[in-house]
């Protein structure tokens, strides 16, 4: 039985957030647009694969990756909208 | 001689004395830089201070061995370093970031002739100024002298003992004659010292501000490893110790770290009167200098001269009040020093009507009893 | 919650204003997420840490962070870390520095931390440049870049900072950048569990004052410049010469055994207690 492919939430915290781009640019996934003000916004939120290279790229710990799903025991970084 | 006897008669050299002195105050970790005429206080303390379950290190240059021991004194280890002019001046910009942190450490400066590479060898007392603005920015510091093998033991004690009230970085200028003079003197046993401890803080670490004024504006103090994390910085600080550029925050510090020096005035404030009693002229004297005075006050009033002398300890905060009462009381005062005139700009700073005259020698000789005799109407 | 919150929550102060003052996209908040990763997986407590920073862009980083934090002075990190790690032994000393603040200034202390090699971690973010003055050069700007006071191109050569450490004596010694993340957390963890002297060397991107100068004047630009000049350690050896020609080497380059320092002072201890026992009259 083919394995149930994961999904995963991303969460920007537009409060720390200071549209550097870097999460845009380097997604593998492109996952995320950029808004009128060039913050991330997520785009194709179920392309993403969950790899948390945004969330440790992010230099202002902005970025969560949530497991939809999973009890919250990601292996990466989470965060609160 | 090593180890401390119990009030045994020691002959000890000034530099020795020191490193004794600093011992028996608690002193646990020294960092230093050889430099003639200090270099005795090192090789001591790398023999002595292992022997008592403490560390000795030798830096790289004088910036880092003042780095070691405000980085000790942080991690809770009373520490001490000792240097000369040409090192003094390599410590300053860290000596102003332990006034600034509020650092309880000890430098010692052992003075020779200057500036620049100067005199290695000859005593001088040129340092004076720079003790007290040698880093840049208005700050607290103490500045203690001494003039003898016993007060090198005694002042010692006494600069760790106010380095741990007052929270500050207290320097002892010595010299090289009184760093390699030999003396005899009564060595106390460790139980006959008093030792003062900085206050810990008797909050919990959640409530623990490193930096809360206080009656007497110094703060509690708890140590790297403690568990009362909190932050240290050069910066201008807040009382929870984070960076500020608040007007009001910043005038708090600042004076409030002025403050806790004039709070404790009288208690820094050290000096001895020598014969001052009816005396009508009087010499005003510090360091070796002081010695010579003392014999030439001494030999004055064998010629029926009304002389005395008052020797300072404290260099500052300035003893102006002592310093005042013999200025009201004599005709005359002489200062002689071995610079071109440092302390006496104080004493003229204080003086209302007295008459100074200022003797100054610079030529790396000591300044003999005989020249102030001299002075003194001799 | 999310592994990340429960890391933002325990090793970030909360009294202290977020976002940081870092730029937008500066390397500096990757290495600082980094490190916070690397303790949490050593199982460090917060207690038992002492995060020194020097004065620059770098040096912001001790305030962020749940520790027993020092902002020490220009260049003396290491100092100020040296004698904290002499007081109190158990202590983990980690002290993080800019390249101009820990071997342009504050370079005779990092050689001779690293000949001393006394138990610490030094974090050397280098991003080339002298970032919180404006943008001088540094003594790793590279040859012909442009600064704030290398207008006609710099004229000096570069050093580099991980070959430094190797041949002042560090024993361990490692360079990695703020692209290759999961790779730059084990090798902070490594270097924080060795017991000795270990070097970081953090290839990072500073786009305000360095790329803005030498076309590359946005954080992405800078990211992918650092992707494409990084060279695995491992591999360099059999790669051909001028493939790697002005490229970098990272991962660790040195990891060796070396007499640990307090070990050997606790001898210099009891052979001091011995010979004053024998003075005593």
């Amino acid at each position: 039985m083919a394995k149930k492919k994961k999904e995963f939430e991303q969460h920007i915290f537009y409060d720390w957030c200071k549209a550097c781009g870097l999460c845009v640019a380097f997604c593998p996934r492109e996952v995320y647009g950029r808004d009128e003000l060039g913050r991330p916004q997520v785009v194709n939120g179920e392309a993403c694969i969950g790899c948390r290279f945004c969330e440790y790229h992010c230099p202002d710990f902005a970025i969560t990756i949530k497991e939809r799903g999973a009890s919250g025991n990601g292996n990466g970084m989470g965060g609160e909208r | 001689m090593s180890g401390t006897g119990a009030g045994r008669r020691v002959l000890l050299q000034g530099n020795e004395a020191i490193v004794e002195g600093a011992l028996a105050a608690g002193c646990r970790l020294f960092a230093g830089y050889p430099i003639t005429p200090a270099s005795e206080i090192s090789e001591l303390m790398s023999l002595r201070l292992p022997a008592v379950a403490g560390t000795f290190i030798q830096m790289e240059d004088e910036i880092a061995s003042i780095g070691a021991v405000i980085g000790a004194s942080l991690a809770g280890v009373k520490s001490l370093t000792a240097t000369s002019g040409p090192g003094f001046s390599l410590m300053q910009e860290n000596l102003g970031f332990a006034c600034m942190a509020e650092v309880p450490c000890v430098i010692v400066n052992v003075m020779r002739g200057g500036a620049s590479t100067g005199l290695p060898t000859s005593p001088a007392q040129g340092d004076v100024m720079q003790a007290r603005w040698g880093t840049h920015g208005d700050h607290p510091i103490i500045v203690l002298a001494v003039s003898s093998v016993a007060d090198s033991f005694e002042i010692t004690v006494h600069a760790f003992n106010l380095a741990e009230k007052y929270r500050v970085p207290v320097i002892i200028l010595s010299d090289e004659v009184v760093a390699h003079t030999r003396e005899t003197f009564v060595l106390p046993g460790p139980d006959q010292v008093e030792v003062v401890d900085r206050m810990r803080p008797s909050v919990p670490p959640q409530w623990y501000k490193p930096y809360a004024d206080n009656s007497r504006g110094v703060p509690a103090m708890a140590a790297m490893g403690d568990g009362y994390r909190h932050h240290v910085t050069g910066l201008i600080h807040d009382e929870s110790g984070f960076p500020t550029q608040r007007g009001d925050e910043i005038n708090a510090l600042v004076r409030r770290q002025f403050r806790k020096i004039t709070n404790g005035f009288f208690e820094i404030q050290m000096t001895r009167s020598f014969m001052m009693e009816g005396a009508q002229v009087a010499v005003i004297a510090y360091g070796s200098v002081a010695r010579s005075a003392k014999r030439a006050v001494r030999m004055a009033r064998e010629q029926g001269i009304d002389a005395g002398l008052l020797q300072l300890v404290t260099l500052f905060p300035f003893p102006r009040k002592d310093v005042d009462q013999v200025l009201r009381q004599c005709k005359a005062v002489i200062v002689p020093e071995m610079n071109m005139g440092q302390i006496s700009r104080e004493v003229k700073r204080v003086n209302r009507r007295c008459r100074i005259i200022t003797y100054n020698r610079v030529d790396g000789q000591l300044i003999t009893p005989e020249e102030i005799f001299e002075e003194l109407g001799g | 919650m999310e592994r990340i919150e429960q890391l933002r929550h325990t090793y970030l102060r909360h009294d202290k204003k977020f976002p940081h003052v870092w730029c937008p996209g500066c390397g500096n908040g990757i290495v600082l997420g980094s490190l916070i990763r690397a303790i949490d997986r050593l199982g460090l407590t917060q207690d038992e840490i002492v995060l020194a920073s020097g004065i620059g862009c770098a040096g912001r980083m001790s305030v962020y962070a749940d520790f027993n934090t020092l902002h020490a002075t220009h260049g003396r990190a290491l100092t100020f870390a040296t004698g904290i790690k002499l007081a109190r032994p158990e202590l983990t000393l980690i002290a993080v520095m800019g390249d101009g603040d820990a071997t342009g200034i504050g370079g005779n202390h990092f050689i001779h931390a690293a000949r001393r090699n006394l138990n610490m971690t030094a974090i050397i973010i280098n991003n080339q440049i002298y970032g919180m003055t404006g943008g001088q050069y540094s003594p790793t700007t590279p040859y012909g870049a442009h600064a704030a006071t290398a207008v006609f191109g710099n004229l000096e050569h570069a050093f580099s900072i991980a070959e430094l450490a190797v041949t002042a004596g560090a024993s361990f010694v490692a360079r990695g950048t703020v692209y290759h993340v999961p790779e730059l957390d084990r090798l902070l963890e490594k270097g924080i569990a060795k017991n000795g002297f270990s070097v970081i060397e953090i290839l990072s991107n500073c786009h305000t004052q360095f790329g803005r100068r030498n076309q590359m004047g946005d954080p992405v630009t800078m990211m992918r410049w650092l992707k494409e000049h990084a060279v695995p350690a491992v591999k360099a050896g059999d790669l051909a010469p001028e493939s790697i020609e002005g490229k970098f080497t990272i991962g660790v380059l040195v990891d060796r055994e070396k007499p640990d320092y307090l070990k050997e002072y606790e001898r210099v201890r009891a052979e001091a207690r011995q010979k004053a026992a024998e003075a005593k009259p």
